[in-house]
């Protein structure tokens, strides 16, 4: 198959890569890029560990292709956490919303762009919000509590 | 009382930052470099046939495959308890799904086109999902060999059948305790399968060195077990433990699934066949269904007999258990189980039977409560319709028969101290048992139950754990462990249990994550023992380093070592209210002496521990004799649940755990784990339904199908309590919890749905498809069990 060039913001980095138009989004990302923090959990998209922002808005990286990122932005966990930690980040260690930890950086993808969208978001709209993240660790409780918690400081 | 500094406060967990920030290492985000290569598995299309030939030729000759092997090439088998499983299959395979050839290439896409060309002939062979099937006389035997296989001396597997394991359990006389009886209930339960669904599937890498020396980087429970079964499988290839050294960086779940060994010995088999490479294999989402463990079916034929007051006489059970083509972990489950059958309760006369059976399903094993959860689904669903049946309330029958401290248990030790009664009663409490509620739908029905619980560590009697701890420049301090931070918290509770010895805050104490060259021993991270025993070792590590410090203290000061304390990182002297000396300033390099000359040394601590009074060996008859269990952690569960009465479905309100924990040593990751557990326990009481064909196909191996629960199926409300009777021999009373919070949950729901709508569901999952169907068809009871459609027979 003929490789494409592709470029694309990754973390606010401009990125210029060789892809094959049938690579996985995510495992670019993973192989090609060091970007490690989105996770396989799944690779059909039932899971929500490989969440990422394309342009604000969370996608699954397992069912997007890499070429279809060429010139917009991605943004994963990395990103937010570069020059300090988002209130959300703090808020998270401060619940103690995580135990194995493997669900994290797609849930807190998933909750950065709730709460872009929806500063105060009510107990039922979190829910809705992560439901498409699954975590077998820690009942979610905790989880939601952070998010909560995080709304009333932004 | 008691105050400590650390120890029972809600510490921060220590892996936190780097969880919130991406910075956490799995397997799979270290980078092995571009030597790396990648396999392809191969895997059986039938659950039992003959493998007659295998061609790998086509396969070898696309571009990029630098290997293809078959099971000629590691001819060896493993197992934990009982070696009767083979790297590769031989020449049978046992389950769909089983690893019969492996292509290993440069990348995973030529590595999977490759696989497909790896061309294999079966003979099929007649296969057995039932369990009550493969023990008929004239059922397919899965192993003929089974007796000549090497086993632990606490297995009985009947050779020439499907019957792996036996574990009898012998007590008093239950003819005469059922002739004492005013009321007898006998029925069956029936448990499906279930799949851990750790968000991270199994991974590992393994790599063999141009010096020979084999290192594996898996996602895992155990790794010096693995360690030592890799080596013992692949002693004929050189292999020893010496030059095997595995690595664990962070995990994403185990609950049991990443315990002994599964797929990893595949990844350190094939280093060996590419010297110099790193291979990986990491499981698909469809393939960790298959290819771990799963939870072991379980079909229990269970009577029991009380008097009008309550007492029960006499309990009588079978359990016909389902482990699969290979049951080297899962016999074990059988055997905990088995020896636990009866319950928390203090019964006179017992007869028990647990019977591990072979199965063409994928093998089972080890889940998160190890037996437990199963064999109380029947006996707490049992135990509220006796109840029920007598006019009791639930909470006060269970008073009446719960074990307590110095009852004999059904193999004739002793029980353990417990808060058990506390728990019940704190639970009923908290949910208001006996009150009825009503829905203001009209649509809907409020039902309430409670379930008890116990679970003891299953482990072999011997099992070690170890630590090493050791200062820094700066008086922050490491500690090196090899039980797993699979997600449950221990790192942190090990530091702070260093923290309250050595006066050294938990943020100062970095855990390690083990490497089997550098960390000490441990057996595995499995049981929920590592609180009581890991905590144990580190205890005493750190009482150790604290004997050097105070050594160096004396020798330099002459201060007698009884009269010096820690206090806020700081050696302090009862005798001298102003003397004070910090850690830091002594604990690398010393105490300078009047002539310059110094006292001290690199202040280390070890510790290390191994249960001596425990014992396996009992009579095989009657299971009386010895010590198989070291303790029991009890406690108990109530759920509060509506149901929509037409559609079944079941919205839970209130849920509450209480449980004995000895001492809570850090109650927010308490907390954090009853809750992930309870909601564990919700999703296979109602949502989790695996479904097999009749060839032992497994419909549902992903998450549209095979649904765990989201954010939007929990409890409106958790309620978590904590009953702290000290454990003798715990750290500072501690005794574990982590597996318990699954097992009262599902028979707490059933006793609800009854409660609220008089079914009564006797074969999990309790769906709402069950229930409301139940309900169209006015049936009070449901047996229903969908999981393996057996054919229909010719009439
Ligand atoms: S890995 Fe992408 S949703 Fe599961
Ligand atoms: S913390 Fe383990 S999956 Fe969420």
């Amino acid at each position: 198959m003929e490789k494409k060039t592709i470029t694309f913001i990754l973390n606010g980095e401009k990125r210029t890569i060789e892809v094959e138009p049938n690579d996985i989004l995510l495992e670019v990302l993973r192989t090609k890029l060091g970007i490690t923090a989105p996770k396989y959990g799944c690779g059909r998209g039932d899971c929500g560990t490989c969440t990422v922002l394309l342009d604000g808005k969370s996608v699954r990286s397992c069912l997007i292709l890499a070429v279809e990122v060429d010139g917009h932005e991605i943004t994963t966990l990395e990103g937010l956490s570069k020059d300090k930690l988002t209130p959300l980040q703090e808020s998270f260690i401060e619940h103690n919303s995580f135990q194995c930890g493997f669900c994290a950086p797609g849930m807190i993808m998933t909750a950065t762009e709730l709460l872009k969208k929806n500063p105060h978001p009510t107990e039922e709209e979190v829910k809705e919000a992560i439901s498409g993240n699954l975590c077998r660790c820690t009942g979610y409780v905790s989880i939601i509590e952070a998010i909560l918690d995080a709304s009333k400081k932004y | 009382m008691s105050e400590y500094k650390f120890i029972g406060k809600p510490i921060n967990r220590i892996d936190e930052k780097d969880k919130v920030t991406g910075a956490a290492k799995y397997v799979d985000d270290i980078n092995f470099g571009p030597n790396l290569l990648y396999a392809e598995i191969v895997e059986s299309p039938y659950a039992h046939a003959k493998i007659l030939s295998i061609d790998t030729s086509e396969a070898e000759k696309v571009p990029g495959v630098v290997k293809v092997v078959t099971g000629k090439d590691f001819p060896y088998k493993f197992g934990l308890y009982m070696k009767d499983r083979y790297i590769f299959a031989q020449d049978r395979v046992r389950f769909i799904g089983e690893q019969v050839a492996a292509v290993i290439a440069r990348d995973p896409k030529t590595a999977k086109k490759a696989a497909k060309l790896v061309k294999v002939e079966y003979e099929p062979l007649p296969a057995v999902f039932d369990p009550l099937e493969a023990i008929k006389e004239d059922a397919p035997i899965i192993h003929p060999e089974l007796a000549s296989y090497p086993h632990v001396p606490w297995y009985y597997p009947h050779g020439g059948t499907n019957i792996a394991h036996w574990r009898k359990v012998r007590k008093g006389d239950v003819e005469k305790g059922f002739a004492e009886a005013d009321f007898i209930l006998e029925d069956t339960y029936r448990i499906p399968r279930y799949a851990h669904c750790c968000m991270e599937t199994h991974i590992a890498v393994g790599f063999v060195d141009y010096n020979g020396r084999l290192t594996i980087w898996a996602s895992s429970q155990s790794p010096h077990t693995q360690r030592h079964l890799i080596a013992e499988a692949l002693r004929p290839l050189g292999f020893t433990e010496q030059n095997i050294r595995e690595i664990v960086p962070y995990v994403g779940g185990g609950f049991g699934g990443k315990a002994g060994v599964t797929m990893e010995i595949i990844a350190a088999a094939l280093a060996t066949a590419v010297k110099g490479h790193p291979v990986k294999v990491r499981w698909r989402r469809d393939q960790e269904f298959y290819n771990t463990y799963m939870r072991q079916q379980v079909i229990t034929k269970l009577k029991v007999g009380v008097k009008k007051d309550g007492r029960i006489t006499a309990l009588e059970r079978t359990d016909y258990w389902d482990a699969g083509p290979y049951v080297e972990y899962g016999a074990n489950v059988v055997n905990a189980a088995t020896l636990s059958a009866t319950g928390p309760y203090n019964i006179p006369n017992i007869k028990m039977d647990g019977l591990c059976i072979y199965t063409n399903f994928p093998a089972a094993g080890p889940y998160r409560g190890f037996g437990y959860s199963e064999i109380m689904f029947s006996i707490e669903s049992h135990m509220t319709r006796i109840a029920k049946a007598l006019g009791m309330s639930p909470r006060e029958f269970r008073k009446i028969n719960g074990i307590k401290e110095g009852d004999p248990l059904a193999y004739g030790a002793p029980m353990n101290e417990n808060g058990l009664i506390e728990c019940i009663d704190k639970v009923a409490d908290a949910i208001k048992l006996e009150e009825k509620e009503e829905s203001k739908d009209p649509k809907k029905a409020i039902g309430k139950g409670i379930a008890a619980l116990w679970k003891a560590p299953a482990m072999p009697p011997n099992v070690t754990c170890s630590a090493f701890l050791k200062f820094n420049e700066d008086g922050s301090i490491n500690i090196l462990v090899s039980g797993m931070e699979i997600g449950q918290g221990m790192y942190t509770v090990m530091a702070q249990i260093a923290a309250e010895i050595l006066s050294v805050p938990p943020e100062k104490i970095r855990v390690e994550l083990p490497d089997t060259d550098r960390n000490p021993y441990h057996w595995q991270t499995v049981a929920s023992h590592s609180t009581w025993l890991l905590g144990n070792a580190v205890k005493r590590a750190a009482l150790d380093a604290r004997e050097k410090i105070f050594d160096v203290v004396h020798r330099a000061l002459n201060y007698e070592k009884d009269h010096l304390y820690l206090e806020d990182e700081k050696v302090k002297c009862t005798t001298d209210p102003d003397f004070e000396l910090p850690l830091k300033d002594f604990v690398i390099n010393g105490i300078m002496m009047e002539d310059g000359t110094y006292r001290g040394q690199a202040i280390v601590g070890s510790g290390s521990i191994m249960v001596e009074f425990a014992s396996a060996l009992q009579d095989p008859e009657t299971s009386q004799g010895g010590h198989p269990n070291v303790h029991y952690t009890v406690g108990a569960g109530g759920v509060v649940l509506e149901i929509d009465k037409e559609t079944g479905r079941v919205h839970i309100l209130k849920l509450a755990e209480a449980i004995d924990v000895g001492k809570a040593l850090n109650p927010e990751t308490l907390k954090g784990q009853l809750i992930g557990g309870a909601v564990q326990g919700i999703a296979t009481a109602l949502y989790e339904d695996m479904r097999i064909d009749e060839n032992g196909k497994i419909l549902n191996p992903n998450f549209t199908d095979y649904k765990i629960p989201t954010s939007l199926d929990i409890p409106d409300e958790f309620i978590p309590i904590f009953v702290e009777v000290p454990q003798h021999d715990g750290p500072f009373g501690a005794r574990g919890m982590a597996e318990h919070v699954m097992i009262p949950v599902a028979p707490a729901i059933a006793n609800a749905v009854e409660d609220a709508v008089g079914v009564r569901v006797k074969a999990m999952p309790i769906t709402a498809e069950k229930i409301a169907l139940a309900l169209l068809h006015g049936k009070k009871e449901v047996d229903d069990f969908f999981m393996a459609p057996t054919k229909k027979k010719e009439a």
